[in-house]
């Protein structure tokens, strides 16, 4: 990282590390365009690992260290890569460290990495990656955009947990895997709500929370 | 900025390998630690088949797991007559090449034998399925079962892994009062508790026939390629 950030200050020695600009980049994704409920971007993953919290959060800082990675490299080589072959070489670039974080999660985390299954492969097609390589990182240099990858990780990453809790807590009624409710809760008739454990609960949620933070934000969509 | 297409071709070249040698690399480097992993996996799902599960949280530490396998399990290889094959081990197999010989396990209370666990894999609906079936000492009652890897729908199939689904194996009998193997059923909805079979049948996943059926099969056609071997069991304790 340090290299990048002294280029970075070499380039441009007028404009701070955390100036107006640059925080913008960093906060923007957190809600005004947030990468899931603005842009509607990586929503297949935001339903598919949000069973539980702790693979949402797992997920979300796979994407974190993918997007922000993917970021800097691709913008540190924006003036080599030719037009023409630009998307493929993003795609390279991504690839490869989708497949290196999915190597370090079957050493490190296999329960998790077992629980996560092709959602680690397929971070390759969630379409926020190439979507901020494309629109970002190929035109700004490399501080602005690993800040860019690491405000949208965190936008797409809240997003996630947000839904992961409501989901865990209705669906399985734990937190973090710890379980919540005592057991004569269960046999006073209390059941999980099996609806929250499929794809359909976490449509429901996610659209509840694009209506909360659209109305909030009050953006609309033409 | 335009290339000519000879540096683009150059660039191409130079992201492929830069990009396959980091992978190469951390595919060499991580490797043990993965296989490993795999291993440990298998031997909990073993314990996990003779019901012994960790008394604090959801997991064993990985020194726990190969403690308690090493004093617990005895691995042993049979051929498809029933016979112990002596100096084999089953991680010798070669699934591929021994198709002669089939891995088992023992599960050992001090001198007892406590359970017998057999490995069991099949199609499901969408995936191949693997677990790892525990037989009583009678050779007829089962222990536990478990699942370990499967790519079934979460929710539906996927629910196959669950204990609410397991432990409805527990106290269900494969073979019937000769020592036949009938193995064990996956009926559509409730197991009728009058009717003749319930002993050999268990509740099915609401929206997950196909799995069912698929884990049905298998169990049926893994039990009879270990059918000589529970049949001495049984004959051995003079039958059922």
């Amino acid at each position: 990282m340090a290299e990048e950030v002294k280029a970075v200050a070499e380039m441009q020695p007028k404009e701070t590390l955390f100036s107006k600009k640059n925080k913008r980049t960093l906060f923007e994704p957190l809600s005004d365009n947030n990468p899931i409920t603005f842009q509607v971007l990586g929503i297949c993953s935001a339903l598919a690992t949000t069973v539980q919290m702790r693979t949402a959060l797992v997920m979300a800082l796979a994407v974190m260290f993918v997007l922000a990675t993917s970021n800097v490299a691709i913008s540190l080589l924006r003036k080599f890569i030719p037009s023409k072959i630009r998307i493929i070489v993003e795609l390279a670039i991504v690839a490869t460290l989708v497949i290196l974080v999915d190597q370090v999660l079957k050493a490190y985390l296999f329960n998790i990495s077992k629980q996560l299954s092709v959602f680690v492969g397929l971070i390759i097609t969630n379409c926020i990656l190439l979507g901020r390589a494309e629109a970002f990182a190929l035109q700004n240099k490399a501080w602005p955009s690993f800040l860019d990858g690491l405000g949208n990780a965190l936008g797409y990453g809240w997003i996630l947990m947000v839904i992961a809790t409501g989901r865990e807590i209705l669906g399985s009624g734990s937190i973090m895997g710890f379980a919540i409710f005592p057991e004569s809760f269960y046999t006073a008739g209390y059941e999980n709500m099996g609806l929250m454990v499929l794809a359909p609960g976490a449509f429901i949620l996610l659209g509840l929370l694009v209506w909360v933070q659209r109305s909030i934000t009050k953006t609309v969509h033409e | 900025m335009q290339h000519s297409n000879a540096y683009t071709f150059r660039f191409a070249a130079m992201v492929t390998i830069v990009c396959s040698v980091l992978l190469a690399g951390a595919a060499t480097l991580l490797k043990p630690r993965q296989d490993e992993n795999k291993l440990l996996d298998k031997k909990k799902n073993i314990l996990i088949s003779v019901g012994i599960i960790p008394v604090n949280g959801d997991s064993f530490t990985r020194s726990e797991i190969n403690e308690t396998y090493a004093k617990k399990i005895k691995e042993l290889v049979i051929d498809l007559k029933g016979n112990i094959v002596e100096d084999k081990n089953p991680s010798d197999l070669d699934p591929r090449k021994d198709t002669e010989m089939l891995p088992i396990y023992e599960n050992m209370e001090g001198e007892e034998i406590n359970a017998y666990v057999i490995p069991v894999s099949g199609k499901g609906l969408w995936s191949t399925i693997y677990g790892y079936l525990a037989i009583a000492p009678d050779g007829s009652t089962v222990k536990g079962i478990t699942f370990y890897s499967h790519g079934e729908t979460p929710g539906l199939g996927g629910e196959i892994e669950k204990k609410w689904f397991t432990d409805n194996f527990i106290g269900k009998k494969i073979t019937d009062k000769d020592g036949n193997i009938v193995s064990i059923d996956i009926v559509k909805g409730k197991v009728d508790p009058n009717s003749d079979n319930a002993i050999h049948e268990v509740d099915g996943i609401s929206g997950a026939t196909l799995t069912g059926r698929g884990v049905a099969n298998f169990l049926k056609k893994d039990l009879q390629t270990y059918e000589p071997f529970l049949r001495t069991i049984i004959n051995s304790k003079g039958g059922v």
